[in-house]
């Protein structure tokens, strides 16, 4: 579904991306991890098409077609949907109206017929119920005064209702209380299927004993390091990113040699 | 370069002798004294130029040398029942007064069913049918001794629209003002002149529409006079839609007595050099005055707003809210004045004013001016001028939206922050939709350009 080769990327001439490989199939739910600035964000938002990063290498391929090629509302409409890190706040565009938006524009694409207004309300509803988040703040701005935690939600709810194929949920966790936490990860467990694919980008272990992962990896300093199972998140939580550091210090030295 | 403009005086001075001989006897009255001595001021001003501090970032020199005909004769029958049927604001129910090139049409009009107390026609009848009252306060509150437009206008004063409330007189539905310029080739200009006298605890609502049945080069020359008594409530819109290639100049000047309330959200759409004076005289305590406007400039649109409040008691507030959009090569210009008179403490004064540039050729020059000499007072204001959001733009694109689409989301919501404040729900919506009509237009012109 996802194939990403060797993908190098700057950000005004800075390398911060060093060759990534990643392979993610339908069904399949993936956790990057990876401290502070190690680049997961930046993973997420090149995935997803944010312009502010040069790709100076290597290839991203999507369902068959190179990614790179499009802009990131036509890989929103052949259903990636990225949860960010810092939702972004719009004042004076209701959160209704935005989702029922993108939503028809990907049903226009899909060759359905757009919702109007009372379907798509029904619609987005039952998603709120599935997922137990309140609808409360459909009709307020887009994030605008949303509490860090209800931003998160309405990540969560925005996944729901669009149905992505392919799903990266750039630190949905972080700054969540555990309640919090467990209304986020029993979202993401409901939406996970056997056609859709999942890309959980964490700094913690812990949001990963909510959502158990098929894959780990983990990425330092602009590179996948280490592929493994979910135990590997285990390992690492026992271990620090430090020792990781630590021990794939070699690993980096090397790489800096060839660059 | 010189002060001023004065090489088509001479113009305007036999364009002043036709219009006398035509005043039929009313030659000798007051108000006859006041428009040779506005004559006088205009001859000795002349136009600014751009030298002149106030019209700084504002050239008026097309208008000061375009030889504009000075309509004396109305065609009414120029104007079709569509072309006032498109200005019904999705079926608003009102009482409509229609002027064409500056007088008022009659046939074109409806008032029907006025309340107890209120009196709704045009200037040039209440000039004779109500006289004292309009003696009272007609010339009173615009000034002309220091702006040719002003003075221009005050000259010219014959028609315009009159709307005279007795005290506690209340008019549910809106009064609308609908100002049509005839598709005349040749360039004309008009001088509505308005006056609205609000009586103590009155209540009205009032639309000023302003625009052109073609793209045909004409100059309007509006001044609105507004005394509001009393705890009288006035709630004044708005709308300019001039022609492509009009020039549109016009103050508003309101005087407020105690505890009164006057809000006005004004809307530029159209014109080709668009000024507008709104300025507002707050004479006495508990006076609460709104002046917001709304300002989508494209293509070459030139739109400036000079607004002017003047605190001269204490215990008022006064809230201004300006926004405009600009696109294309159009500019504009904010100025906001205000003055808090030495007597006017616990002044209460916010101005706030945001621009939106949506390409490279679009500009703003933006100048708040306060002059606060009273020392127990809170001022605020604040300028921004900023392109749209790219992250917010990416936010939108993530979700399946294209980026025209987000563009156009997004410069919606900025502008809908003022059309919001319209509380009828049917010019409302009117000026929702014509935000995203201009909106697409503008980028099917992009697309022509490329
Ligand atoms: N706009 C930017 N300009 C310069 N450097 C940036 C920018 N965005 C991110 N970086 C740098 O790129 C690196 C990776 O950042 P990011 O992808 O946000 O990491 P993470 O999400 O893993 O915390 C960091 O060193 C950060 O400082
Ligand atoms: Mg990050």
């Amino acid at each position: 579904m996802l194939d990403v080769k060797n993908l190098h990327v700057e950000i005004e001439g800075t390398q911060i991306l060093k060759g990534i490989d990643l392979s993610v199939k339908p069904g399949e739910v993936h956790a990057i991890m990876g401290p502070n600035g190690s680049g997961k964000s930046t993973l997420a938002q090149v995935i997803s098409g944010r312009d502010t990063y040069d790709v100076t290498g290597g290839e991203i391929t999507y369902l068959g077609k190179d990614m790179l090629d499009m802009e990131p509302d036509e890989r929103a409409r052949e259903g990636l949907f990225m949860a960010f890190q810092y939702p972004v706040e719009i004042p004076g565009v209701t959160n209704s109206y935005f989702l029922k938006t993108g939503l028809n524009e990907i049903r226009k694409h899909q060759g359905l017929e757009p919702l109007d207004a009372m379907d798509f309300l029904k619609h987005i509803k039952e998603k709120a119920k599935i997922l137990d988040i309140s609808t409360d703040m459909l009709n307020r701005s887009v994030n605008e005064g949303f509490s860090g935690g209800e931003k998160k939600r309405n990540e969560i709810l925005q996944m729901a209702v669009l149905e992505p194929k392919l799903a990266i949920m750039d630190e949905t966790d972080s700054g969540l209380d555990i309640d919090a936490l467990r209304i986020v990860s029993d979202g993401v467990n409901r939406l996970r299927t056997k056609d859709r694919a999942i890309i959980v980008v964490t700094h913690y272990q812990r949001l990963l004993n909510y959502i158990v992962p098929d894959y780990v990896h983990i990425l330092l300093n602009g590179k996948i390091v280490k592929s493994g199972d979910k135990n590997l998140a285990i390992e690492l939580e026992e271990k620090g990113y430090d020792q990781i550091r630590a021990e794939y210090s070699d690993v980096k030295a090397k790489l800096e040699e060839t660059v | 370069m010189a002060l001023a403009i004065k090489e088509n005086n001479q113009l305007y001075l036999s364009n002043f002798e036709t219009f006398e001989k035509n005043l039929n006897g009313e030659a000798g009255s007051w108000c006859h004294d006041v428009r040779r001595d506005a004559l006088r001021k205009f001859d000795e001003l002349g136009f600014p130029t751009t030298r002149n501090e106030e019209w700084k970032y504002t050239n008026v020199a097309s208008i000061a040398k375009e030889n504009f005909k000075h309509i004396i004769q109305p065609d009414f029958d120029l104007v079709s029942t569509n072309d006032i049927l498109r200005y019904d604001y999705n079926g608003l129910a009102v009482h409509l007064l229609v002027f064409i090139d500056g007088h008022f049409s009659g046939k074109h009009s409806s008032v029907r069913d006025l309340p107890d107390g209120v009196k709704i026609g045009s200037l040039a009848e209440a000039l004779r049918a109500d006289a004292a009252a309009v003696k009272q306060h007609l010339t009173k509150y615009a000034r002309y001794d220091d702006d040719a437009f002003t003075a221009l206008n005050t000259a010219f004063i014959n028609d315009g629209a009159y709307i005279y409330l007795s005290d506690n007189a209340l008019i549910e539905k809106p009064i609308h003002l609908l100002f049509l310029a005839s598709g005349k080739s040749e360039p004309f200009v008009s001088y509505p002149r308005n006056l609205f006298i609000a009586g103590k605890h009155s209540k009205a609502t009032i639309i000023e529409t302003y625009t052109g049945i073609k793209n045909n080069r004409y100059f309007t020359n509006a001044v609105t006079e507004v005394f509001v008594d009393e705890n009288a409530h006035i709630e004044h819109h708005k709308v300019q839609e001039e022609s492509s290639e009009a020039y549109h100049v016009s103050t508003i000047q309101t005087y407020q007595m105690a505890n009164s309330n006057f809000v006005s959200n004004a809307i530029d759409f159209g014109g080709l050099i668009v000024r507008n004076n709104p300025r507002a005289t707050l004479d006495a305590e508990g006076v609460e005055s709104t002046l917001n406007g709304l300002y989508l400039g494209t293509g070459s649109q030139l739109i400036d707003n000079h607004t002017t409040i003047d605190h001269a008691k204490p215990h008022c507030n006064s809230h201004e809210l300006y926004k405009g959009v600009l696109d294309g090569s159009a500019r504009g210009v904010f100025n906001g004045k205000i003055f808090v008179r030495l007597d006017a403490q616990k002044t209460d004064a916010k101005q706030t004013n945001q621009a939106l540039l949506l390409s490279d050729g679009a500009s703003i020059d933006t100048k708040p001016q306060l002059e606060i000499f009273a020392d127990d007072v809170k001022c605020t204001h604040g300028a921004t001028i900023g392109q749209l959001d790219e992250e917010a733009l990416f936010y939108l694109q993530t979700r399946g939206i294209q980026r025209d689409m987000a563009r156009d989301i997004l410069t919606y919501a900025f502008a809908s922050d003022v059309i919001d404040r319209i509380k009828i729900k049917e010019l409302r919506d009117y000026c929702h939709q014509r935000v995203l009509v201009k909106l697409q237009q503008d980028r099917l012109e992009g697309i022509d350009k490329e």
